[in-house]
């Protein structure tokens, strides 16, 4: 009996700001380590973060772009773990009130033709720093050149049902945010990043258990990591066995995915955790914005 | 033009002498660099409202000149790189920084017994506390080594030891300070006040620190408050309310005596005392004590080892080691106590039921002083804190008895509106506070009151 495959995507995009999220630092990719930062981006005691409003801008203009409902009311949270890379320990995102919600993008699929991904919802949040475990022989290395970079979470329903519909839908997907002029997404200098789930199931079923595979740097690689992944569990449960929902990474040299420990997260987003702000979007400004973009 | 060396000098040796006697007001202070301050003042020719005064700043307040350690042995030498809003504006209004002030541990105490640089003692009686957390910055002033200094409030840090010290302590409204370069511990609840040994003193260094700053999206979106003015010599016309939460049977009788003779003297002024309720005001000790740490324990991650302060990796290749003996050794027992209590209530599962629960105990805390405000209320009066200042080591062994010293103070913090404390008279030689909250934004207000009654009553006189 066939199989039905269920993806959802993630897609972090870094926006085409100067500066950073929360700092006048340079957003620039490739200066030398460690040089584009500040008390705010490096975390340092006392430092206050203050949101770029042009990020927030661009930020609206892609949720026009994708059919969502911006909200008037949006706010940032913290994400709390540990981790070297994160100055702070935790990330400012948004989490109970995002940004924007229920969009839609068009998309061609490659096995039944056109046909609608909903988008669940779009928020801004900040990049962390970069981690290298290569530089430096038995030592890791932290370049927080990247840490504070505005980024956009983008989160689709999991309305794709195939590896070269994930493929379709992020080349889709990268067109109109190149289009709007939001961001280069650029995927080898990081500037569009894909954590895909997937899960499998017999048609007219509920959903199967998914794994959130990540690491993967290409669209191609994508598609080859999700029907890696595809092919897995479906023999996993035709062994009688069940799948087990975690966190899988994708090694481009051999093609196949493996579980990963994911980042433990210690505690709960702090919903609107003032120190912070709740950011009063200005609606029709930012509906303007977005407007002139298609009609000028 | 102001003589900013002698004044300089002058301060050195008070606190010269204040330190000789073991009161440990200071974490680090430096005549050298008053004195160096001192001739940049001249040089600008400065003469702005703080102009020669000499102020001491809490350790948890960044500054260029001394290191910021919030008294925590991970952040022990820790040099900020930045000076904080707050700093910035006294040094324009014409101030010299004397040195950062002890207090607990990241301003988790309410005695100054939680730093890990030992204890400051309450110059009035050394066998006491000083209260915290702001403790040292109030020692600092009551001894009479500076003229004023900067505290800061989470749940009641400056009034408490304000009140333990007998001198005057502000917080402002959420918001009316900046807070950029003050080391986060409740974001929610954190604001910069201020110390001085009467209200105008007090008020204006307020005053110079207040209003809408850039770097801190907080901020009020207000100019800064107005100098004080002259004491008034009547209240007519104003209404002050007496929650009956805050005089509950059973209080310390110096305390319930200081304050009945505070509120005589407000009738005698004109004043209209009038009897309200704050029905919420029992919730205030456990929500604050979910809210506080909750945000502590986001706030204090990045106390990691990582990129500055304490690490202790011990030759350990694992990243996780390394967190757990630097924050292992770096905190102590109390911040560490409030960071595990954070985390808990903050976790899947349990965030719910404590900081969601929390937060709707705070929404309505904040309600009854709105409905008390609302009624034509211009200010309330209550004792600042349960008894005078308890001996050193006395609460130490029972955390939750340490926690009720804070019991009258913290609403103001959980509901964001100014409060200070002033004292009204001694008992046993040990002096007593009276608070006064005002609505929000009602700073000037409090203010007005607390001066009228300071002129009124004799703060130094024994109750009984």
């Amino acid at each position: 009996m066939a199989w039905e495959t269920v993806v959802g995507l993630e897609v972090h995009v870094q926006l085409l700001t100067r500066s950073k999220m929360f700092c006048g630092c340079s957003a620039a990719y490739g200066d030398p380590p460690n040089t584009n930062v500040c008390p705010v981006c490096l975390g340092l005691p006392g430092a206050l973060p203050v949101p770029n409003e042009r990020a927030v801008r661009l930020a609206v203009r892609a949720a026009f772009a994708l059919g969502c409902a911006v909200h008037s009311r949006s706010i940032f949270a913290r994400k709390n773990y540990f981790y070297p890379d994160l100055p702070k320990g935790y990330q400012i995102s948004q989490f109970e009130e995002p940004l924007a919600t229920g969009g839609r993008l068009e998309v061609v699929s490659p096995e039944r033709g056109p046909f609608t991904v909903g988008i669940k919802r779009l928020h801004l949040e900040e990049d962390s720093g970069k981690s290298f475990h290569d530089r430096v022989p038995g030592m890791t290395a932290v370049d927080f050149n990247r840490s504070g970079v505005p980024l956009i979470e983008i989160v689709s329903e999991p309305d794709l049902r195939s590896p070269a519909e994930a493929r379709a839908y992020l080349t889709a997907l990268k067109q109109v945010l190149r289009w709007i002029e939001v961001s280069d997404c650029n995927m080898e200098e990081g500037s569009l990043r894909v954590d895909a789930n997937l899960s499998v199931r017999r048609p007219g079923e509920p959903l199967g258990t998914r794994t959130e595979v990540k690491n993967v740097n290409s669209f191609s690689n994508v598609e080859r990591a999700l029907a890696f992944e595809q092919g897995r569990q479906i023999a996993v449960i035709e062994a009688g066995e069940q799948v087990e929902q975690r966190t899988m990474t994708f090694d481009a040299a051999t093609g196949e995915v493996r579980p990963t420990r994911s980042k433990e997260i210690f505690s709960l987003a702090l919903s609107g955790l003032a120190g912070f702000f709740s950011l009063p979007v200005d609606f029709i400004q930012y509906f303007l914005d977005a407007c002139q973009v298609f009609f000028s | 033009m102001t003589d900013f060396r002698a004044a300089a000098s002058a301060a050195a040796e008070r606190i010269a002498a204040c330190e000789a006697k073991g009161t440990h007001a200071f974490l680090a202070w430096s005549g050298e660099a008053m004195l160096e301050q001192a001739r940049g003042l001249e040089a600008a020719r400065a003469d702005g409202p703080l102009a020669g005064a000499v102020v001491a700043v809490k350790d948890v307040i960044a500054d260029r000149w001394f290191p910021t350690t919030c008294g925590s042995r991970i952040l022990e030498g820790y040099r900020s790189p930045f000076e904080a809003s707050a700093v910035r504006r006294l040094r324009e209004a014409g101030a010299l920084v004397a040195g950062k002030t002890n207090c607990d541990e990241f301003a988790m105490g309410s005695s100054t017994e939680y730093s890990a640089y030992g204890p400051t003692l309450n110059p009035v009686d050394p066998a006491r506390v000083p209260g915290g957390s702001s403790g040292g910055s109030a020692a600092a002033v009551a001894s009479g080594a500076v003229d004023m200094a900067l505290g800061t409030e989470t749940g009641g840090s400056v009034r408490q030891p304000a009140a333990f010290c007998g001198i005057v302590g502000i917080k402002p409204t959420y918001g009316r300070v900046s807070r950029y370069g003050l080391v986060a511990f409740g974001s929610s609840l954190d604001q910069i006040g201020s110390f001085g040994k009467d209200v105008a003193s007090a008020a204006r260094l307020l005053a110079a620190i207040s209003g809408r700053d850039d770097r801190d999206s907080t901020t009020l979106d207000r100019v800064p408050l107005s100098e004080p003015g002259p004491a008034p010599t009547s209240l007519a016309g104003t209404v002050i309310g007496v929650p009956r939460e805050y005089l509950p049977e059973g209080l310390h009788p110096g305390v319930r005596a200081a304050c009945d003779r505070a509120l005589k003297k407000l009738k005698e002024l004109g004043a209209e005392i009038r009897d309200v309720s704050l029905p919420h005001t029992k919730y205030a000790i456990p929500t604050y004590y979910i809210v506080a740490p909750a945000e502590a324990s986001s706030n204090l991650a990045r106390y990691d080892g990582v990129r500055y302060g304490l690490r202790e990796d011990g030759g350990l290749a694992d990243v996780r080691a390394m967190y757990r003996k630097t924050r292992g050794a770096g905190f102590g027992t109390e911040v560490r106590r409030r960071i595990i209590l954070g985390t808990y209530v903050l976790s899947a599962g349990y965030y719910e039921a404590y900081y969601g629960r929390a937060q709707r105990a705070r929404e309505r805390i904040r309600s009854d002083y709105a409905k008390v405000f609302a009624g034509g209320v211009h200010a309330l009066f209550t004792p600042t804190a349960p008894t005078p200042a308890f001996r050193l080591g006395e609460n130490l062994a029972d955390p939750l008895q340490m926690y009720l010293s804070d019991i009258f103070v913290c609403t103001a913090n959980l509901a964001g509106v100014p409060s200070l404390s002033l004292p009204i008279a001694r008992d046993q030689g040990l002096p007593l506070g009276g608070q006064l909250i005002g609505a929000m934004e009602g700073e000037s207000t409090i203010i007005r009151i607390a001066q009228a009654l300071e002129a009124a009553l004799e703060p130094t006189a024994e109750v009984r």
